[in-house]
């Protein structure tokens, strides 16, 4: 991801954004991974008995867990790379907010029905 | 007056922690926005420092409403009938797909509250660490405070979905059974 100057405020911000950045495209990463999990366990039954981390929970277990676990990866991977310095949030923001938007539609049974 | 465990974990889950945190969604969304767009140099180090503890608490009992949801309550809503069975109270999941006229409350209600739910301790966790690491500072970061409002405001719907869904399956198909707790022993007047 390229580096910028992103300030909009007139006054200078105290911390640069990296940590920041890598906080919000960690949670979509972590929504999306959520979503695309609950996509592959309802079509393929491989992929279904394999996310049974809990058997009374049932799938949803792996589902939960995983999305929980690639979250807080990327967020440390990302917040170990990024947090001394300033990035294109404008971008980082957007591929968040699109992946959030696109895990909550994709969560919906009728428009997963259509997969 | 006595409630069954199964029913009172459900209202733990349920009333305790998501109703309490959806109560909680507005207040913190009114105060992130108050106070990362306030511009005046007066102190806020008190507002700063409760509104940081404050989203930590969100984020506590996001966690709590949907662990307890995921691992404690739905295990015994989606319980595989024995054989020989002859009531589905028992058997919330079955209860509900045995009438073409609550089936609906489990194939959209259900299957869609199990997962949306996930969203909201997702992003309060988030939005509580941006504002415990920036604080004030968030005011002069835009684009983060932005970010940050979104998925407060997802945060809030993702839980008011989850809380709506599950309301209305209790309703039609209780959480039922375990042992019996005896809240109140009335004299008969």
């Amino acid at each position: 991801m390229s580096t910028q100057n992103s300030s909009v405020s007139p006054v200078t911000p105290a911390l640069t954004n990296g940590s920041g950045a890598a906080a919000i495209l960690a949670a979509g990463i972590g929504s999306f991974t959520l979503a695309v999990l609950d996509i592959a366990g309802d079509k393929s039954t491989y992929v279904k008995s394999s996310l049974i981390f809990y058997k009374p929970t049932g799938p949803l277990s792996g589902v939960v867990i995983a999305t929980v676990v690639v979250c807080l990866l990327t967020w440390i991977l990302l917040e170990l790379r990024w947090k001394k310095r300033t990035v294109a949030l404008r971008r980082i923001s957007t591929i968040s907010l699109v992946l959030l938007a696109t895990s909550l539609l994709l969560t919906f049974p009728p428009i997963v029905d259509l997969f | 007056m006595e409630i069954t465990a199964r029913s009172l974990w459900t209202l733990i889950h349920g009333m305790g922690f998501g109703a309490l945190y959806l109560l909680a969604c507005s207040g913190a969304l009114v105060e992130l926005y108050r106070f990362t767009s306030h511009t005046s140099g007066e102190s806020a180090s008190g507002k700063d420092r409760f509104l940081k503890f404050y989203l930590v608490a969100m984020a506590v009992l996001a966690w709590l409403a949907v662990l307890t949801g995921a691992f404690l309550v739905y295990p015994w809503y989606r319980a595989a009938i024995p054989p020989g069975t002859t009531t589905l109270s028992l058997f919330p999941q079955r209860l509900l797909m045995s009438s073409p006229s609550t089936m609906g409350w489990h194939s959209l209600g259900m299957e869609w509250k199990e997962h949306v739910a996930w969203f909201a301790p997702i992003s309060i966790t988030m939005v509580a660490f941006v504002f415990i690491k920036y604080g004030s500072d968030l005011k002069n970061h835009r684009q983060l405070r932005t970010s940050v409002l979104c998925f407060a405001v997802v945060s809030f719907v993702a839980a008011g979905i989850a809380g709506c869904l599950g309301a209305m399956i209790n309703k039609y198909a209780p959480v039922q059974g375990g042992v019996t707790v005896h809240l109140y022993r009335s004299d008969g007047k």
